[in-house]
């Protein structure tokens, strides 16, 4: 151990004993502290726990039963900026948490809708750890279609991805750009509920009202400091590799390893996106998402790049570049890559990093996927955290 | 069981009479009890007011030379339009915002067609992505991410000559 390694263990000895006392717990695992901050969690772009995965950032996450020393450290957790709230399979979940009820008594229990698939499982809370932060009494959820039955409202969103094998992951740490995942919209019953959170006694669930405070909570908010953002910084890709490390930075301008040293800031805009011109059009529905796992835009039909299983495949590799603009008046020229994902995986079967991996699906823009977070340290602000640029959610890079 | 004789061979007009009212009472439970099933993808215009009713949504139509489009505005701020022919067939469907439509509703047959893709895909490779299924007989995309979602799906087959994909949206 290095002195500042030293001096950090000395400063960090409740975190050290906090995660040591979880030794019983279960799949234990002690986080070397990182030189540079009790507020930097170390990442690793991999196969993820099915060894399946390509370019996907995991992590670990240590949960604990509320209010005891009786905690789980799991690995194998995707880190995504593009959605809010720690998600967790209830097979990779070994402690009891606490289960959320209802006003009237009735278990809590979540429908989260994604883009090919839908997430069900309960609401429970548990004291979360990550790198030296903490965030007590958490609400998360846990992923199970066995605990409660998945009511036909919820599967009628698609398949769900409560398996590690649909998921691909132990579990997803959303670090997005708001503090619950639902919001406002999900607080009153009625037409204007998008029907996210249910009650579910015995008989059945139906759709309740769910109060902000307990709805699934970005994790980040809950921190004593650090607070009002992340940073995801990855090294640059090269060849098509197995593995890449990196780091997942707490908070925006809190500590000296968080400065926003002079990125340029990108406010959201209402729905959370910014603007992308490419060949001349500008789309308004880009977004940057660290669990996109490649930068996934338009169709073939507009870029004329011929598409494979869900991914680009030009014959040669395309250089290509857009132009990220926000509202507020910023804009950046991004280059990217495009390879032959067929190419890609045939050639390089063991590979996890792939830099040039695209594809379409994004109707009305960009999604700036993992591939673009390789080379960068980008800034996500939380909505109505204060941060040096401000309270309004933003990207900065 | 009997079977409900609703038309024997040879009945008189007192039992034809009778059977008509069987079959007029049957069908009124059936419009009564049973969900809008068969609205959405690939159905007929008269479907398009149960997808209102199922969204709580309100509706406005528009007319182009190739295509009315019927847009249902839900109070979740979600927008559904349901594209149809003029031969009064929903030959696609595209959606924009905050979450997803029930998609069983607006995907009607198409439903279990997407649900297994879906799931093969996902189960191909996992990933976290934007959906694209491209099946004989049915497109659908799928992208976006928390509180923002956009989408559309079509029957290839019946679209209008003149439509392209990318007006669908």
């Amino acid at each position: 151990m290095n002195r500042i390694q030293g001096v950090w263990a000395a400063a960090s000895c409740g975190a050290l004993l906090f995660v040591v006392a979880c030794g019983g717990g279960g799949s234990s695992h002690l986080n070397v502290i990182s030189p540079s901050g009790s507020n930097v969690q170390p990442v690793t772009v991999s196969g993820g726990p099915t060894g399946q995965y390509v370019d996907g950032a995991f992590t670990s996450v240590t949960v604990c039963t509320p209010g005891t020393s009786t905690c789980q450290t799991i690995d194998g957790v995707l880190v995504d900026t593009g959605s809010s709230g720690l998600r967790i399979l209830s097979s990779a979940l070994m402690i009891p948490l606490t289960q959320q009820h209802a006003p009237d008594g009735n278990p809590v229990v979540e429908c989260l809708p994604f883009l090919d698939s839908y997430t069900w499982g309960p609401v429970q809370t548990g004291d979360v750890q990550i790198a030296g932060e903490k965030a007590n009494s958490l609400p998360i959820q846990v992923l199970s279609d066995l605990e409660f039955p998945v009511p036909t409202s919820c599967s009628d969103n698609g398949p769900s991805a409560d398996t590690i094998s649909s998921l691909g992951a132990n579990g997803l740490l959303g670090v997005g750009s708001f503090a619950q995942d639902c919001g406002g919209a999900c607080v009153s019953t009625g037409a204007s509920n998008p029907e996210l959170y249910y009650e579910c006694p015995a008989a059945g669930c139906s759709v309740v009202g769910e109060n902000l405070a307990q709805q699934v909570q970005n994790p980040v908010v809950f921190f004593a400091t650090d607070n009002n953002g992340v940073v995801l910084k990855l090294p640059a890709a090269g060849a098509p590799a197995v593995s890449m490390s990196g780091s997942l930075i707490f908070g925006i301008g809190t500590q000296s390893n968080n400065a926003l040293n002079g990125a340029t800031i990108y406010p959201l805009d209402q729905f959370g996106n910014f603007a992308t011109t490419y060949n001349g059009q500008s789309y308004s529905g880009s977004f940057l998402d660290s669990g996109s796992n490649g930068i996934y835009f338009l169709t073939s039909g507009v870029t004329g790049l011929p598409d494979c299983s869900g991914f680009y495949c030009p014959a040669t590799t395309q250089n290509l570049s857009a132009t990220n603009k926000a509202a507020g008046g910023a804009s950046g020229t991004v280059n990217f890559s495009v390879g032959n994902a067929d190419d890609l995986f045939n050639n390089n079967p063991t590979a996890a990093v792939f830099g040039d991996l695209a594809g379409p699906g994004s109707i009305d823009g960009f999604d700036w996927g993992l591939p673009f977070f390789f080379g960068r340290s980008v800034f996500t602000s939380i909505a109505g955290q204060t941060s040096p640029g401000g309270t309004q959610p933003y990207w900065a890079y | 069981m009997n079977a409900p004789k609703i038309f024997p061979c040879r009945a008189g007009s007192a039992e034809l009479l009778q059977g008509a009212a069987i079959l007029l009472a049957i069908t009124m439970m059936m419009m009564m009890t049973a969900p809008p099933a068969f609205a959405g993808l690939g159905q007929d215009v008269s479907s398009v007011p149960a997808d209102q009713v199922q969204m709580k949504g309100t509706l406005r139509s528009t007319q182009t030379q190739a295509y009315t489009v019927h847009e249902i505005r839900a109070a979740t701020g979600t927008v559904v339009r349901e594209f149809v022919s003029p031969s009064g067939k929903v030959f696609a469907v595209a959606w924009q915002g905050p979450w997803p439509p029930n998609m069983r509703q607006i995907l009607a047959t198409y439903f279990e067609q997407y649900q297994r893709a879906a799931q093969a895909q996902m189960n191909s490779r996992p990933g976290r992505r934007p959906l694209l299924l491209e099946q004989p007989g049915l497109v659908v995309q799928s992208g976006g991410h928390m509180r923002s979602f956009a989408g559309r799906a079509y029957v290839p087959d019946m679209l209008p000559s003149e439509v392209s994909a990318e007006a669908i949206r």
